[in-house]
């Protein structure tokens, strides 16, 4: 159904700038998959808490100076002075974990459900864009309060540039400003903290165009035969997505009054001291897995390969998975491999909050392998061997069809 | 320019052809022209780069005490080293140091080590009088460093760095 409407001012707008059809168009007939489990919820969630980072983004830039003398200061003088300003802080510090528990999930969805496939390889592609994004986001806000984590997390990760051979110490010094962390670094981190979220949403914005290409996938990952397949997009899934919001706000609520610096690490109360680094420095909890992933390998340049590799590999899986079927629930070897992925992805992340050495060291050693093994292995290999089960005929058939339709068998690989 | 040769033997396409790659490629040095103000601007500005040195009096340091000064907004140690770890510092075969260099060509003078206090793995500051070496040891991911300052064990790929200074008196130096 197009859109209709007998307003006359929005007629005669619409009929110039069609912002009221494209909305109806991608808002309200959208046609989805009827079948959608909670795990679809992720990605709306993700876009609200992007527009919760930015919006409590810049009210917090309005109090905060961004000079290492004033720094530190203006973040408590948020925290004390402004009106609400703990709660906006707050907001903004727990929102960035929100954030990546939610992008997180999302992209474990994709790895399950094969999201990843044809067509939407270059729709999962703009996921990782965002994803890497997101992470040079998140580094360079947490700078910016200016306490010895900050401190001392931007001097080891902008250090991570000296392991590249040759142009290595120009590339830190072009990034830090100076010949150490310091006042031109925390400025610039200033500025691109506040450009980056909105260079986000513009690839968001392309995100969505390539998903509404060709549509959401869905937990049986066929395709849909016809309209009985779809529902409107409102009032189901606006309802659903509200519904999850709800849900997903409580959990959020929870940090914020009643453990807000949980997630944090309380070394970031201490002013930066560029002369002592802490006895122990870890990134945020969202950053551990890969943190872990560098210091498994003994080897300056070998660890930052391996950890930037980590998360460029995703941009190589549609070509890696060579299974035609998309569901993992139709996939009884991939299932078990991916649970274990599930597992030394968790492992990692554990490992990158301990000392490297003993157990911690070997644990994210042996899961730094897996991790890689997953894709660059196990996906081919399984893909190739692996006998899928039967996929249903269609999405409504394993509803409605039951008894009626006997199950087809799998489409054979040509 | 070859397909300048190529289609010349058609006549008019010659000179099309010729400023097409040259308009492109004088479009191209233009672009990268006005692209690099825009990247250097992010590196040291003119007082970053202002040389700066720092001066040290060293007779306030007894034997086996060191102190940690500024220089260019990083620590350096200054380090009275006993003659034990002077000893030990030069007994060290060459073969056994990931990145070898003899204990002489870091020093001036035996007892005076003078190093930036900077693990060359990822920027931390060593911690001194630790670690299985005798010299320093880096608490973020674990590299080891010998009495001289040289990387023994750990993922630090080379030397804590000896700065340029000069003894400017029997016990006064001035770093940078
Ligand atoms: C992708 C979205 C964003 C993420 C993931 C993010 C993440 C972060 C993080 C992790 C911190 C450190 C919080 C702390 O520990 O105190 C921070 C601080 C900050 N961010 Fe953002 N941010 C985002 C968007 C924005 C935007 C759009 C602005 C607008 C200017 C902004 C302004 C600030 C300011 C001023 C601070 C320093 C105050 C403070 O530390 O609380 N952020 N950000
Ligand atoms: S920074 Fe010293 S071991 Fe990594």
């Amino acid at each position: 159904m197009a859109f209709q409407t007998n307003n006359r001012i929005i007629k005669w707008i619409d009929y110039r700038l069609p912002v009221f059809s494209f909305a109806h168009h991608s808002l309200i007939e959208y046609p989805t998959p009827k079948n959608l489990s909670y795990w679809w919820n992720f990605g709306s969630l993700a876009g609200i808490m992007l527009v919760v980072q930015i919006v409590t983004g810049i009210v917090l830039a309005m109090h905060y100076t961004p000079h290492v003398d004033h720094a530190f200061a203006s973040v408590e003088h948020i925290m004390r002075n402004v009106n609400y300003g703990w709660l906006i802080r707050y907001m903004h510090a727990n929102g960035a974990s929100m954030f990546f528990i939610v992008v997180f999930i999302h992209i474990f969805r994709g790895l399950y459900y094969g999201s990843y496939k044809s067509p939407r390889e270059v729709l999962w592609f703009l996921g990782v864009i965002i994803l890497l994004l997101m992470m040079a986001t998140a580094f360079m806000g947490y700078v910016l309060p200016w306490g010895q984590m900050s401190f001392w997390g931007a001097t080891v990760i902008t250090n991570l540039f000296s392991a590249v051979p040759y142009v290595g110490d120009s590339i830190v010094t072009l990034l830090w400003g100076g010949f150490s962390v310091d006042n031109p670094t925390l400025n610039r981190f200033f500025s691109l903290h506040y450009l980056l979220p909105f260079v986000i949403v513009g690839v968001v914005a392309l995100h969505l165009v390539a998903l509404h290409q060709h549509g959401s996938g869905n937990p049986l990952g066929i395709d849909r035969k016809g309209p009985q397949d779809s529902i409107p997009f409102h009032p189901y899934y606006t309802v659903k997505d509200l519904f999850g919001l709800g849900v997903f706000f409580i959990f959020f609520a929870f940090w914020l009054f009643y453990a807000p610096n949980a997630l944090g690490h309380p070394d970031n109360y201490i002013p930066a001291n560029p002369l002592v680094t802490p006895a122990h420095i870890v990134p945020e909890w969202y950053f551990l897995p890969f943190y872990a992933i560098l210091r498994a390998v003994p080897d300056k340049l070998g660890g930052v390969v391996l950890m930037f590799g980590s998360i460029l590999i995703l941009f190589l899986l549609p070509w890696l998975d060579t299974s035609r079927v998309r569901s993992g629930r139709f996939r009884p070897i991939f299932k078990q491999f991916f649970w274990v992925f599930v597992l030394a992805c968790l492992a990692l992340g554990w490992a990158g909050a301990q000392p490297p050495e003993g157990l911690p060291l070997a644990i994210s050693r042996v899961a730094t392998v897996y991790y890689f093994a997953y894709f660059l292995v196990i996906l081919p290999l399984v893909g190739w061997f692996e006998r899928p089960r039967p996929l249903p005929a269609s999405i409504s058939e394993p509803v409605l069809g039951a008894g009626k339709m006997a199950a087809q068998p799998a489409r054979e690989k040509a | 320019m070859s397909s300048t040769q190529v289609s010349g033997a058609h006549g008019g396409a010659t000179r099309r052809d010729f400023l097409y790659v040259a308009a492109g490629a004088f479009g191209a040095v233009g672009a990268a022209a006005a692209v690099w103000p825009f990247i250097h601007q992010m590196n040291p500005s003119a007082d970053v780069l202002a040389l700066s040195s720092t001066e040290i009096d060293l007779s306030q340091i007894p034997e086996g005490m060191g102190i940690t000064a500024v220089w260019r907004g990083k620590p350096v140690f200054v380090r009275h080293r006993s003659a034990k770890e002077i000893e030990e510092a030069q007994a060290v075969a060459l073969a056994d140091l990931p990145d070898p260099e003899p204990d002489a060509k870091r020093v001036q003078k035996p007892q005076w080590l003078i190093m930036v206090g900077v693990c060359t793995h990822l920027g931390c500051v060593p911690l001194g009088q630790q670690g299985d070496f005798g010299g320093w040891f880096c608490p973020c991911h674990g590299s080891h460093y010998d009495t001289s300052g040289r990387i023994r064990r750990g993922p630090a790929p080379k030397n804590l760095e000896v700065p340029p200074y000069t003894f400017i008196e029997e016990n006064r130096i001035r770093i940078g």
